[in-house]
């Protein structure tokens, strides 16, 4: 229990951490969060408006104080409003988040479905022209950035089958499966297809690892079948560090995969927080940061607990 | 009597061109059903690809057989060529007709499986027992091979058991088939003396039982005194000497052969000990006082203090000059604990330590059991060997480096030493380096912690010497930490014993490796091999180190001491 | 060097080593402006020609070689990753060998840190320090080499962990050898490996993450050209003009595909377990 309960307390603290970093590094940028609200208009006001209007938006208190605030309004899940769209931050951003969620559920299963079997066989075939060849392409799709096999799919897409994607406001999935899934296909194969690679890689290497340790030969000693081995003995082990890199990937990709929204003009998260940065929108980019931040550690604390259910090492401690 | 398997002229190869990288070049033996072959052999004779072969498993590690036979005798008088059967042949005849065991507990077992579901797998694969039946028969067979609390301890991971233990489960995978051959490659190597002894002990009785015959490898010529019918010697991937095991042992004819029974050191029960000791009354140069080490165990979130574990608890003894003191006990005894408390690399929770200043500011050195961790291996020799005269003060001009060569030649190296990096090496003559490294500062101690345990035994023998020899020129004292008896033996003039962090007896070597009081150095020494014990009885003993855990503010009783000679002190122990 | 030897004898090693000795080479050459037409220059009246003997890989939309645009992107690109590369392995080394060599409260501080700078993802805070210091190659250098930082701290914690408690350096306690020693001498020294490995596929990332950026218009600005930028301009021509598209992709790939073949040449070179265990 001590190593969950050691996660559990770091928990709050990382966050705490985010939240004073994205909290003054968000007032570091240049300009004006009033210029940026009203644009030009903003030279027309008076001194008395501004300073209201400051007043408000409680940006005349001092730093320290203004941070307290927030984080009493976190504790009541009141994110603050959003500037730019008038609305409290959490409904913003919730109104994002399914496609976002959608997005990594849908990319981490095609880069799994894809990437352990694709890594199990070459591993069970070192060094043969097979494996040979699913290393190639694990190695071309591991350079190859999400954004090029993006456009490469957008590039097919059109000069085959004559036709753009699907782009703009997003269609909820239990609304219209087809239309929804339809949107999210590309989006989904690019992503996962670039993450399959990784994941083909260290599912091969595990394996490799694993089949040369002494329990494999052990089994094998006992009159295993090479399929026993494989699928009973040697997989669980080497799941291991497969977990540990589809949590990374995951949590990476709930913060929104932001040039992959850019380029299939996705409404994400992603590109939620990249507009609100440009607009100086303090609330919304406070908010987006702190509610992917929560979800990349939740995510890690997930794979911890995987961890100690595939490892009873972990689980139960050494003697 | 039946042959069980006939091999002839096998020869086994790795890598791309296994003909050119022969590591077994012809070996031939015969072994009949129910009789024990022992092979022996040092690292490299080839010994462990042998018996990888003749169940295949070798196949799977990059090696190939590359030319002989194994024929394996089925009791119907058909016969299977091994090197000719193909995977799903191989698959039948592994586990149900060839059983094999090895020698480190703690990595052939699966990890993620429960102890349980590791042996009712071998039931299933061998006997197709399922189910009920299969773990009924999984704990059946753990309470074959001694395990208490069987039934509890299907439930168990490996993790969760100590390497002897670990070792039996191994045993009872073996045996869910019945197999008519066992292999056993170095079962006991990684296990304690006592704890080897109990496996032995378990294999003899099991062998007998089931009427199995045996393949056992080893690099202890001793050990397979007590168990085997035949035995084999393999050196350089040939078999240089083989026959009947009295035959061979009385009457040795290659060189190898005798190499390994005389010059290699065995236990003589005290017979064979140092007779140049220092004088009784020397003053001491180094004297533990009462010396405590705990390290406290805490539990929770807020890791609170519940307990320490009492890895060393009043000891105290004196260091003579020029002499040698050898620390004995087995893992968990507390002796490397205490060795590195002298060093100041474990911090003392109570007690005095007292090194006198002798001939340099640092009179206490150490050399460590692993040749191939105690050298950075990205530094030459000579930052090696000026490390601790750099650190010292000292500067690495021409004088410095006449130390080196100085050092270097006492040792058996050469000044050509001195640009090399420690992978050059073999793992004598890096634990020579470590012992060169030691003297740089002309100390009066050296404190040798399993120093020669990781050694071959050939290589072991001629460390042991040189330690001798530099120990008579320099007057060094020794302090000897060592599991291996046979060892102590040859370099001690004293001797303690050490049991769950305390001394249990302490004195002249002659007497308590000849004569001893305490019932743990009785059993330690009963548990050591010797050639003298041919086919002698184990008895089969199952008693568990004690655990050293105590709560907080424990203190143990004060100790109690008689004497049992002139310098030979024993602990009294209480009547259970 | 001997390493450099072995690298070239292993099949990736040579392949990625041939790649990134080619494109250093033209990154060289486009630095100093040895193109084979000016990057900048507009040659309006062959706007959008496909690949040919004048211009190898086709021009643009405002008449520019795709071929010497190439070069400086590279150039431009190879700049920014090998400078906030040696940013973070700079700075992450010196707080991983830190947090492991003291432990305790100062090894939970750092890495605390680190976990916070880690929570973020990657884009994000490259993005926000983007927005604070205005776009440009200084700040994607900085932004990159920020978010890479904790990386390398993790990756030479572990081993510097390992170090400590390995036999020579318990030898080198029991001389009294200083803290600074053990630390260069010692630890340093043993993690030149696993540090050397990280680099170059740091290099792949930071090669990666700069294109990206400069897709997105935070880079290197116009019109300076990014292999990032000349992507995001190629998308409204696809149809019309592929081989802008098809260029620039191809190049980024090689290149990252270079350090990883590298890298993991690398890796399989210097993985402890077949270093050098004598006879």
């Amino acid at each position: 229990m001590n190593y969950l309960t050691q996660r559990l307390l770091t928990f709050p603290l990382v966050l705490l951490g985010v939240s004073l970093l994205v909290f003054f590094a968000i007032r570091l940028v240049p300009g004006d969060a009033i210029i940026a609200m009203l644009g030009t208009e903003a030279g027309l006001l008076t001194d008395a408006q501004r300073a209201s209007l400051e007043a408000y938006f409680g940006l005349d208190q001092p730093i320290i104080v203004q941070y307290g605030r927030w984080l009493a309004g976190l504790f009541e899940g009141n994110l603050g409003i959003s500037v730019t769209y008038g609305k409290p931050v959490l409904e913003v951003i919730l109104a994002r988040f399914p496609l976002t969620l959608e997005l990594s559920l849908l990319s981490m299963l095609i880069s799994l479905a894809v990437g352990i079997p694709a890594g199990v066989f070459a591993a069970t075939r070192a060094d043969r022209p097979s494996d040979l060849l699913v290393r190639l392409f694990a190695m071309l799709g591991q350079s190859t950035p999400s954004f090029v096999v993006g456009l490469v799919l957008i590039y097919f897409l059109s000069v085959t089958f004559r036709m753009l994607p699907a782009m703009g406001s997003f269609t909820p999935l239990f609304e219209d499966p087809i239309g929804n899934l339809s949107q999210m296909l590309l989006p989904s194969i690019t992503l996962g297809l670039s993450f399959a690679a990784a994941v083909t890689r260290i599912s091969r290497s595990a394996m490799l690892d694993v089949l040369s340790d002494d329990y494999v030969r052990t089994a094998r000693s006992k009159g295993a079948s090479q399929r026993d081995v494989v699928w009973k003995h040697a997989l669980p082990n080497a799941l291991i560090p497969v977990v540990t890199l589809s949590g990374v990937e995951f949590g990476y990709l709930l913060g929104g995969a932001v040039i992959v929204e850019q380029i299939f003009a996705l409404p994400g998260l992603g590109r939620l927080t990249l507009d609100a940065i440009s607009q100086r929108d303090y609330p919304l980019v406070q908010g987006a940061v702190l509610f992917i931040a929560f979800n990349f550690l939740v995510v890690n604390l997930l794979v911890d607990l995987a961890y100690a259910a595939l490892d009873p090492r972990i689980r139960l401690g050494g003697k | 009597m039946s042959t069980l398997l006939s091999v002839r002229d096998l020869r086994v190869g790795f890598g791309r061109a296994p003909e050119d990288n022969e590591v077994v070049k012809g070996v031939s033996f015969e072994l009949a059903a129910g009789k024990t072959l022992a092979i022996v052999g040092e690292s490299g004779s080839g010994k462990s690809v042998t018996a990888l072969s003749v169940n295949r498993l070798v196949d799977f590690g990059g090696g190939r057989i590359t030319g002989g036979s194994i024929a394996l005798y089925r009791p119907d008088g058909t016969a299977v060529d091994i090197t000719a059967a193909d995977e799903p042949a191989l698959q039948r005849i592994r586990g149900r007709e060839i059983g094999m065991i090895f020698q480190e507990p703690m990595t052939s077992l699966n990890p993620v499986h429960t102890v349980g579901a590791q042996i009712e797998e071998a039931f299933r694969l061998n006997r197709g027992l399922v189910g009920a039946a299969a773990t009924r028969a999984a704990r059946d067979a753990l309470e074959r091979v001694r395990i208490p609390d069987a039934a509890q301890r299907l439930k168990y991971y490996p993790h969760q058991l100590s390497g002897g233990m670990r070792q039996r489960v191994m045993i009872a995978m073996v045996l869910a088939s019945n197999p008519r051959l066992l292999i056993a490659d170095e079962p006991t190597t990684a296990l304690d003396v006592t704890v080897q002894a109990q496996i032995m002990a378990l294999l003899a009785e099991l062998r007998q039982e089931l009427d199995m015959a045996m393949i056992f490898i080893t690099h202890d010529i001793g050990l397979v005194a007590g168990i085997a019918d035949d035995i084999m010697v393999m050196q350089h991937g040939v078999a240089v000497e083989q026959g009947a095991l009295d035959a061979v042992l009385d009457d040795p004819r290659h060189d190898y052969t005798r190499h390994l029974l005389q010059a290699v050191p065995h236990f003589n029960a005290g017979s064979a000990v140092r007779s140049d000791g220092t004088a009784r009354n020397a003053a001491p140069i180094v004297t533990v006082d009462n010396l405590a080490v705990r390290f406290p165990v805490t539990r929770g979130p807020f890791r609170r203090k519940t307990g320490a574990v009492h890895a060393v608890d009043g000891v105290d003894f004196d260091l003579r000059p020029g002499e040698t003191l050898a620390i004995v006990g087995e893992s968990g005894s507390g002796k490397s604990t205490t060795a590195r408390a002298i060093l100041g690399l474990v911090k003392a929770t109570r007690g005095r330590i007292e090194a006198k200043a002798g001939r340099s500011g640092r009179p206490v050195q150490m050399v460590f059991q692993d040749p191939y961790a105690s050298l950075n291996p990205r530094l030459d020799v000579e930052a090696l060997l000026a490390e601790p005269a750099i650190a010292a003060g000292q500067r690495l001009d021409a004088t410095l480096r006449a130390r080196m060569v100085f050092l270097l030649e006492r040792v058996g190296l050469t000044r050509e030493a001195l640009p090399r990096y420690p992978h050059q090496f073999s793992g004598g003559q890096r634990q020579r380096l470590c012992i060169a490294r030691a003297l740089m500062l002309n100390p009066d101690v050296v404190v040798l912690d399993e120093a020669v345990s990781a050694l071959d035994v050939s290589v072991q023998a001629r460390v042991l010497d040189l330690l001798i020899d530099l120990q008579r020129e320099f007057g060094l004292a020794y302090l000897f930490i060592s599991h291996d008896m046979a060892v102590v033996e040859r370099i001690a003039h004293r001797v303690a014993v050490m049991y769950a962090g305390q001394i249990v007896e302490i004195g002249q070597a002659a007497a308590v490796l000849g004569a001893p009081q305490h019932s743990y150095t009785r059993r330690l020494i009963a548990a050591v091999p010797a050639i003298e014990r041919r086919r002698q009885h184990f008895t089969v003993d199952v008693t568990q180190v004690p655990s050293l855990v105590r709560p907080l503010g424990f203190e143990p009783p004060a100790a109690k001491w008689r004497e049992a000679g002139e310098d030979h002190r024993v602990r009294v122990e209480e009547s259970a | 060097m001997d390493l450099l030897k072995v690298v070239l004898r292993h099949p990736s090693g040579r392949i990625g080593a041939a790649i990134i000795l080619i494109f250093l080479v033209l990154a060289g050459l486009g630095a100093v402006g040895l193109t084979p037409h000016d990057p900048l220059k507009q040659f309006v009246v062959d706007r959008l020609k496909p690949p040919s003997l004048t211009y190898w890989f086709g021009t643009d939309l405002l008449g520019r070689d795709t071929f010497s645009r190439l070069m400086l992107g590279i150039s431009e690109s190879f700049i920014v990753a090998f400078a906030s590369v040696a940013v973070a392995a700079t700075a992450g080394t010196i707080i991983g060998l830190f947090a492991a060599w003291w432990g305790h409260l100062w090894d939970g501080v750092l890495m605390r840190t680190m976990d916070v700078l880690l929570a973020f993802p990657a884009i994000l805070l490259a993005l926000l320090i983007v927005a604070i210091e205005g776009a440009g190659m200084v700040t994607s250098i900085v932004a990159i080499g920020i978010v890479y930082t904790p990386i390398f701290a993790r990756v030479v914690r572990a081993p510097a962990l390992a170090i400590k408690g390995r036999e020579f350096v318990e030898a080198a306690r029991t001389f009294g050898s200083s803290q600074g020693y053990i630390l260069t001498r010692h630890l340093l020294l043993n993690l030149v490996a696993p540090l050397t490995v990280q680099i170059t596929l740091a290099l792949a990332w930071a090669l990666l993450t700069e294109s990206g950026l400069s897709f997105l218009g935070l880079g290197t600005q116009p019109p300076a050209p990014s292999l990032g930028v000349m992507l995001a301009e190629s998308k409204s021509m696809m149809t019309r003009a592929p081989w802008l598209m098809i260029f620039p992709g191809l190049t980024i790939m090689l290149a990252i595909l270079g350090f990883n073949l590298l890298g993991d040449a690398l890796r399989d070179i210097l993985d402890p377990r077949t270093q050098g265990r004598g006879a």
